[in-house]
């Protein structure tokens, strides 16, 4: 059973990636973001199980509250940009190039 | 067996909802997407043994942080929508090859890494899943709890600091507004007071009854035009607001003729542009389908900017 | 007879000797840094400077006679120049204090012409300022102690001419030879310089006394080095063959300037260098010598340029070169020709000088014309500057008893005894002599008037025919003074030592006979063609050696065959290897790499999903690498 929870859990890590990949709005790359964090979540709890240690959960619930903090700074710097730029789209911010 | 049935249910819906949340093409779907992983995952986590962050999950994620990511939605423009196509050329096939071969190394990686059945929790929370981690929490990491303190308060200062924007002048008092309004009229003629509002005269003051002049006709200046266009689709636009539509256009197609080439704009066209997008608003006002205007500019921009539509 | 010791000396002219340098030094840098505010009175304060250094030069040549013969070298410490390696101080001795009495002497004399000379040029200041420090230069070089303090002197002279020269540098011909000039003396510096490294290589010491008395302890083979280099420095100094193409060009200066610089004293520096080191040469006899030859080479080359130059300063100038020839032979001999040497320098100084002012005044009188073709019977115009002159021509043929048939007679009978072929030789340079200043006199004094119609000829002003008059008088006398008793040998013998048999003078030795016989032919055979006859206006087509004469014997063409062209060509190589080679290279590498950097910098595109992009796959990368590294 641990073995489907881990697979479960990298498919949706990998699906989180090619969002992050593909998606050009910069909100709906965060929301992909969320999903590999929350991916990487499954895998601990699934291993705190299987392992018999409450240390994985406690990790997880690490990962949260930093992934809060991550949200936090990251919409208000997507707020930012889109009130100077008038676009949300990652593609826009290309200025630091050659 | 139960947890078996919950899994498939729950990695089904899990991993559709994932894929919708990569390739909707509006964000709130994908938003709602996002929800719905993070419930089923936190119905998994309960399933796991671990009931506590099944509650935070629902809690912290989808409570807060999806309410945030939905209100930066809202103020970013709800109803855009990405168009799929890709600008940068191999990124998608490049992703899509990278994404697959993740998926399959992690799975072969991680899935193989487990051997013999899972040992349960049963042992390490003997005073019950909360206690047991809050003395976790509160002993052996209680420095990296104290620390997370800090990044929180630190993350909501700094979006404070970030969103914040200081105002360049003045903030206008209703007395210079009203001093615009009015230098405006004399300058170019545009009406100062409020446009009539909806229903005026009429049977009832529903959004998308026409008032009423006195003499029984509908007045122009106070047809919704998202509306009018709407029920013009749908064939059932009243006959009077579409006469009165009619002879409004007919004047402005003279006026355009005799004022070919110049650009300051009739007292009709005011009407007509202003109109029906300022009626219902107030100065930062909200008009459905639109995108909403950040808080904070100042009047004039605000008013400059719908003159130029 | 050895060369006496060095007796270290102070108090009294000699020792105040430094005042002889310091004073026309002090009027150089007053009239260069003074400016136009001493416009007014920069000639007088000139003048006054080089008088003032004579009659220094003078009262210690009074005080070194006092002294008995074998204690006249006195040696003046001034101060360390390079500590422990070269200390600076001044050697008056019967050689120097010669030369400083020529010098400073035969010098007031040009000041003093030069104020009417220079009278209407609005640059007289700079001039004078160039000939203050000209002497000054020439001073310091003759009484230098040791090679370096020479060296100084050396260099500065070769600036002052240099300056000379090239006085009126709107003309671009002055620039060009004053140039030329500098640069061919550079290569006769160059081997003066490599000599003195030698020399300190060789002896630890750059003094004359330490080096010159140690001479006999080196190689002859480090003798022959060294003498040979000092040889090319005296060659470029005194525009002996191959280094003498200069000379001519270098009488664009002005007149004083020639006689001063290119006649009288700084191109007889090569001589005064070969008989001060002359304990060096004669330790060397393969230099002694090629010295010998350069001398006679260049006597009879000079002679024959002589012959054909229609410019009267050339002339003069080839004529300069000439006599310069005899005493380089003369000092090439030993100590037997050093005092012959020394005298026909001293009288040429006298006559050439004569002779040059003399020129400059008839040039002053002819509009600045040098072409003597068109000068013709100005000996009734011009009295005073004819007799001088005809002074100065008799003294340099040879007329019997004046200055020049003893010093140069000395020479020739001092070379028949040395070398038989080498004094034949010197007879016939003296009967060329004879044919080219008499051609130059009947030219320019007697035939009929070829002025120009613009030409009114006149008398020179007192300030400068005074000077002529002085100077004849020495080149009727000086050499008769000098050479009767060998008092000038005598005289000179504690510097440069003297030969075990003083040489008798026989007024009617068969050399002299000959060589009298061989001028009065020349003479007439000028005589017939250009006093008696008409000189033609304009310069005959001639025959070969004519022309040869005229292009200063192919001397200019062949430095530039040798030496200008493949040098030309080695320059446009070294440029064209610098421009595609070496900057080929590196640019081609700043290229290449500045390419691939443009290049490659458009993988940064700014786009975030790009960079994302990267990391993931390096990351799936790193994953797949981790479980076959974990499966190994």
């Amino acid at each position: 059973m641990t073995t489907h929870y881990l697979v479960l859990s990298a498919l949706l890590f990998a699906i989180g990636g090619v969002g992050v990949l593909v998606r050009r709005n910069a909100i709906v790359v965060f929301m992909c973001v969320e999903l590999m964090l929350n991916a990487c979540n499954l895998a601990f709890v699934t291993f705190a199980r299987q392992n018999g240690n409450l240390d994985g959960q406690l990790i997880a619930f690490f990962v949260m509250i930093v992934a809060a903090a991550e949200v936090v700074i990251g919409l208000a710097i997507i707020v930012t940009i889109f009130r100077t730029r008038r676009s949300a789209s990652v593609d826009d911010v290309s200025l630091l190039k050659y | 067996m139960g947890e078996s049935i919950t899994f498939w249910v729950l990695a089904v819906v899990s991993v559709i909802a994932a894929l919708g949340l990569v390739f909707s093409r509006r964000a709130v779907y994908s938003a709602l997407m996002l929800g719905v992983v993070m419930l089923s995952l936190a119905v998994l986590y309960a399933v796991q043994d671990a009931p506590f962050l099944a509650a935070v999950q629902i809690i912290v994620y989808t409570g807060a942080v999806m309410m945030l990511f939905l209100f930066v939605l809202m103020l970013v423009g709800v109803d855009s929508s990405d168009s799929l196509v890709e600008t940068i050329k191999g990124q998608r096939f490049w992703a899509i090859v990278g994404g697959l071969g993740f998926a399959v190394l992690l799975a072969a990686g991680i899935g193989n890494a487990v051997v013999g059945p899972a040992k349960g929790l049963a042992a390490a929370t003997q005073a019950g899943n909360v206690p047991s981690l809050a003395e976790l929490i509160f002993t052996r990491h209680v420095f990296a709890f104290e620390v997370t303190s800090a990044l929180l308060i630190t993350a909501a200062l700094g979006a404070m600091v970030l969103a914040h924007r200081e105002r360049a002048e003045a903030k206008p008092t209703q007395k210079d507004l009203s001093r615009q309004r009015f230098v405006a009229f004399g300058r170019t003629g545009k009406n100062p007071a409020p446009l009539p509002g909806p229903g005026t005269y009429a049977r009832h003051n529903a959004i998308d009854m026409p008032a009423l002049l006195p003499d029984g006709s509908v007045s122009p200046l106070s047809v919704n035009r998202y509306i009018a266009r709407y029920e013009e689709s749908q064939g059932i636009l009243p006959p009077e607001v579409a006469r009165v539509l009619e002879q409004e256009e007919a004047a402005q197609q003279r006026a355009a003729g005799h004022t070919n080439g110049h650009s300051t704009p009739t007292v009709a066209e005011e009407a007509r542009d202003g109109g029906p997008d300022t009626e219902p608003m107030d100065e930062e006002g909200v008009v459905a389908g639109r995108v909403v205007r950040p808080r904070g500019e100042s009047v004039r921009e605000s008013l400059s900017e719908e003159d130029g539509k | 007879m050895e060369p006496a010791e060095i007796i270290q000396h102070s108090g009294g002219a000699i020792g105040a000797a430094w005042l002889m340098i310091a004073l026309p030094l002090v009027g150089a840098a007053v009239l260069l840094l003074g400016g136009r505010r001493t416009d007014k009175f920069g000639h007088l304060l000139g003048v006054l400077m080089a008088v003032a250094s004579f009659v220094v030069a003078a009262l210690s040549f009074a005080q070194l006679l006092g002294f008995a013969p074998g204690e006249r070298r006195r040696g003046i410490e001034l101060y360390d120049f390079i500590p422990g390696l070269a200390k600076v101080g001044l050697l008056v001795d019967p050689l120097s204090i010669s030369f400083c009495l020529l010098i400073t002497f035969v010098g007031s004399l040009i000041h003093i012409y030069s104020i009417g000379y220079m009278a209407h040029d609005p640059n007289r200041r700079r001039f004078f300022a160039y000939l203050n420090l000209f002497v000054a230069a020439m001073l310091l070089l003759v009484l230098a102690d040791n090679y370096v303090a020479l060296f100084v002197g050396w260099e500065g002279v070769g600036l002052a001419s240099y300056l000379l020269i090239g006085f009126w540098q709107h003309k671009p011909s002055a620039a060009t030879a004053a140039k030329k000039a500098f640069i061919v003396n550079r290569v006769g510096d160059f081997g003066l310089l490599i000599g003195i490294f030698t020399i300190f290589a060789t002896f630890h010491t750059l003094a004359f006394n330490d080096v010159l008395a140690n001479a006999d302890k080196a190689s002859s083979g480090t003798l022959t080095a060294i003498g040979l280099l000092l040889l090319v420095g005296a060659c470029g100094k005194s525009a002996q063959l191959p280094l003498q193409s200069w000379l001519l060009d270098a009488m664009e200066g002005p007149t004083p300037v020639s006689a001063l610089i290119h006649a009288a004293t700084m191109v007889t520096a090569g001589v005064y260098l070969i008989v001060r080191s002359g304990p060096i040469f004669q330790g060397a006899e393969t230099a002694q010598l090629v010295v010998t030859i350069v001398g006679v080479a260049t006597l009879l080359a000079g002679a024959i340029i002589g012959t054909a130059k229609d410019d009267i300063k050339k002339a003069l100038a080839g004529s300069t070169m000439s006599q310069i020839g005899y005493m380089v032979l003369a000092a090439g001999i030993g100590p037997a020709g050093y005092a012959f040497a020394i005298a026909h320098l001293i009288t040429h100084g006298f006559f050439k000088a004569d002779m040059f002012l003399g020129a400059g005044s008839v040039m002053h009188a002819m509009n600045d014309e040098v072409d003597m073709r068109k000068y013709g019977a100005l000996r009734k115009v011009m009295p005073v500057t004819f007799v001088t002159f005809l002074i100065g021509y008799l003294a340099i043929i040879g007329f019997p008893l004046l200055s020049g048939y003893f010093t140069k007679d000395g020479i020739i009978e001092t070379a028949m005894e040395h070398n038989a072929i080498l004094g034949w030789l010197a007879v016939l340079g003296a009967g060329i002599t004879g044919f080219y200043m008499s051609r130059l006199v009947f030219m320019t004094f007697f035939g009929a008037k070829r002025w120009e119609p613009t030409a009114h000829p006149h008398e020179s002003p007192a300030v400068m025919t005074w000077p002529l008059i002085i100077l004849s008088v020495g080149a009727i006398g000086l050499g008769a003074f000098l050479v009767l008793g060998n008092r000038f040998m005598t005289f000179l013998s504690p510097a440069v030592g003297a030969p075990e048999e003083m040489p008798s003078f026989h007024p009617f030795s068969l050399t002299g006979l000959v060589t009298l016989a061989l001028v009065a032919i020349g003479a007439a055979f000028a005589w017939v063609k250009y006093g008696r006859a008409e000189v033609p206006a304009v310069a005959p087509r001639g025959s070969f050696l004519t022309v040869f004469a005229r292009r200063d014997l192919y001397g200019d063409a062949l430095n530039e065959a040798l030496f200008m062209r493949p040098g030309q060509w080695l320059t446009r190589l070294a440029v064209f290897f610098d421009n595609r080679g070496v900057d080929g290279l590196v640019n081609g590498l700043a290229a290449g790499i500045g390419g691939t950097s443009g290049r490659l910098r458009r993988v940064q595109t700014g786009f975030v999903r790009s960079y994302a992009l990267s990391i993931f796959l390096g990351a799936a990368v790193l994953a797949g690498a981790w479980l076959v590294v974990g499966n190994l």
